[in-house]
């Protein structure tokens, strides 16, 4: 999932600064799950940003994805009464409604912060930076590109200590997990090989990423 | 074939060899450089210029290379991955062998958080071991990365680190084993307080006959107290410092004459281990102490002449 953190509140105020009318907007997609954007955290926002300001009106909904052009319409009943718009999803909802609502502007309720999963209750951890050219099956299914500091190909730095990085004390070394789990399943022999230099061009640095199924593709006519 | 590079000269000929390290100042003052130089002048075989080392900004690694050059000494110039996409490393490395630089140390380079700029972003397009082989390929193949040819190849002698005190253990004679097979040709270790560790590890290489391919060079540093002895046992990641050291330095009324006892001792015990083929003297900040060690571990004079 796409994991969001609800940015200090005290920014969000400032980016609504002399608006009296605004719609808090949450997503009941990945933000929901993180539990930082979804209806209830939009309501919960939406009170919080009324709070010591009488002049100010704010009112919540929320969209089942706000990454959706169809869900989009939803809001569209009732965004006319509104001078600004609060958007408690990831950095693609916020853009999609801009897109989609020009003659409102969208500002973010959250920092996006990573592609990851809940590892336990309440704390969410990296597991993917979409690098496009997925490696997993080479490394025990531990991705060295987001789980090692420094995404490194063959191996462990010389930082790393006790199953730790040399970051910190705090967070594992990917390569240490790599090995562990190539030993659990018996494939040590893959760290000798040379991992040549990756393709970063499918990765962000290859520019604007996108996708064509020509095979879901609807004709224009429809 | 040879490179020209006095090191791999000193090696081949079966000399124990020394090399020590000049790290280039937080500033432009080549003099800062050319002082550390006329001060370790003939007390090694060649001298390793860090590059951004923690992450702090520093006078870049080739130009104090040059400055080195031109005092009369052979530089190695260390090159991290952490600075430089594959564009610039190998852009580098041609500029730098144009200057007349003969030996290159590739490393992945320390994680900018340790450094002064911790906001910055990294790169490390390619790790040290992909870089050691993109070296050697520009060298003994005269082929970019890409597969495009190049005319004039640099003729550098090809170095890389590796560090028996990190974990997995099993891994780190392993990972040496990929950097040889990769195209280093010496190695310079991190710097062994703990001989405990270190043995094992030189075992675990000679069996697997790396040290008939890759000459060992065991790092070693004088430490100035047993303040700063228990500094980085406790913080520095990597790095094992036994108790016995601390006590000694803590214990210790000449402080110099101790940190200087205390790796001449070093030296002597290293090269007692077989594959051992030399040392490299980390005096970081402390290059002054190099010549006496030098002259104490037998070491001196350097041999010269080696043509």
């Amino acid at each position: 999932m796409i994991v969001g953190e609800l940015k200090a509140l005290s920014d969000i105020k400032s980016m609504i600064k002399g608006c009296r009318k605004v719609l808090v907007v949450g997503c009941g997609g990945c933000v929901t799950v993180c539990q930082s954007g979804g209806l209830q955290e939009a309501e919960t926002l939406a009170r919080l940003l009324a709070l010591d300001s009488p002049d100010m009106t704010v009112e919540s909904l929320a969209v089942p994805r706000q990454c959706e052009w169809e869900f989009l319409e939803q809001v569209c009943p009732v965004i006319g009464g509104y001078e600004i718009v609060v958007s408690t999803a990831c950095g693609i909802g916020v853009q999609a409604m801009n897109e989609y609502f020009r003659d409102f502007q969208t500002v973010p309720a959250l920092n996006t912060r990573f592609l990851g999963m809940p590892v336990r209750h309440g704390l969410f951890e990296e597991r993917c930076q979409a690098c496009g050219d997925c490696m997993l099956h080479l490394t025990g299914g531990i991705c060295p590109v987001a789980r090692c500091s420094k995404n490194l190909m063959n191996g462990p730095c010389g930082g790393s200590q006790n199953g730790k990085c040399e970051i910190s004390r705090e967070i594992d070394c990917a390569w240490q997990l790599i090995y562990d789990r190539l030993k659990e399943l018996n494939q040590l022999e893959r760290l000798l090989v040379l991992q040549p230099p990756k393709d970063w061009s499918q990765s962000r640095d290859g520019g604007l990423r996108r996708m064509a199924r020509e095979d879901v593709m609807l004709d224009d006519r429809e | 074939m040879m490179t020209g590079s006095n090191l791999e000269r000193v090696l081949q000929t079966g000399h124990f060899a020394v090399t020590a390290e000049i790290g280039p100042p937080k500033s432009c003052n080549a003099a800062f450089v050319n002082k550390k130089a006329e001060l370790l002048r003939g007390y090694a075989d060649a001298f390793n210029i860090t590059d951004n080392q923690t992450a702090i900004v520093r006078m870049s690694s080739i130009a104090a290379g040059v400055l080195v050059k031109e005092q009369g000494l052979e530089p190695v110039i260390q090159m991290t991955c952490r600075d430089r996409n594959r564009i610039g490393l190998q852009s580098d490395l041609l500029g730098a062998a144009a200057l007349g630089i003969k030996n290159v140390l590739c490393l992945t380079g320390d994680h900018q958080s340790f450094g002064n700029h911790p906001q910055a972003k990294n790169v490390f397009d390619l790790d040290s071991i992909q870089l050691i082989k993109t070296i050697k390929d520009m060298r003994d193949e005269g082929r970019f990365l890409c597969g495009e040819e190049l005319k004039v190849k640099p003729d550098v002698f090809i170095g890389c680190v590796e560090n028996p005190f990190a974990d997995p253990f099993e891994f780190r004679a392993l990972r040496l084993r990929k950097k040889v097979e990769a195209g280093a040709q010496f190695v310079q270790t991190q710097c062994v307080l703990e001989m405990k560790r270190f043995r094992p590890f030189m075992d675990l290489i000679n069996e697997q006959g790396l040290t008939d391919r890759v000459a060992v060079l065991a790092g070693v540093m004088p430490i100035k107290s047993g303040r700063m002895a228990r500094y980085m046992q406790k913080n520095v990641a990597g790095m094992m410092v036994p108790d016995e050291l601390c006590e000694r330095l803590e214990a210790a009324t000449d402080l110099r004459e101790e940190a200087i006892n205390i790796v001449v001792e070093q030296i002597a015990q290293l090269r007692e281990i077989p594959g051992v083929r030399g040392v490299h003297i980390m005096a970081v900040a402390w290059e002054e102490v190099v010549p006496e060690i030098v002259r104490r571990a037998g070491l001196y004079p350097r041999p010269t002449n080696l043509d």
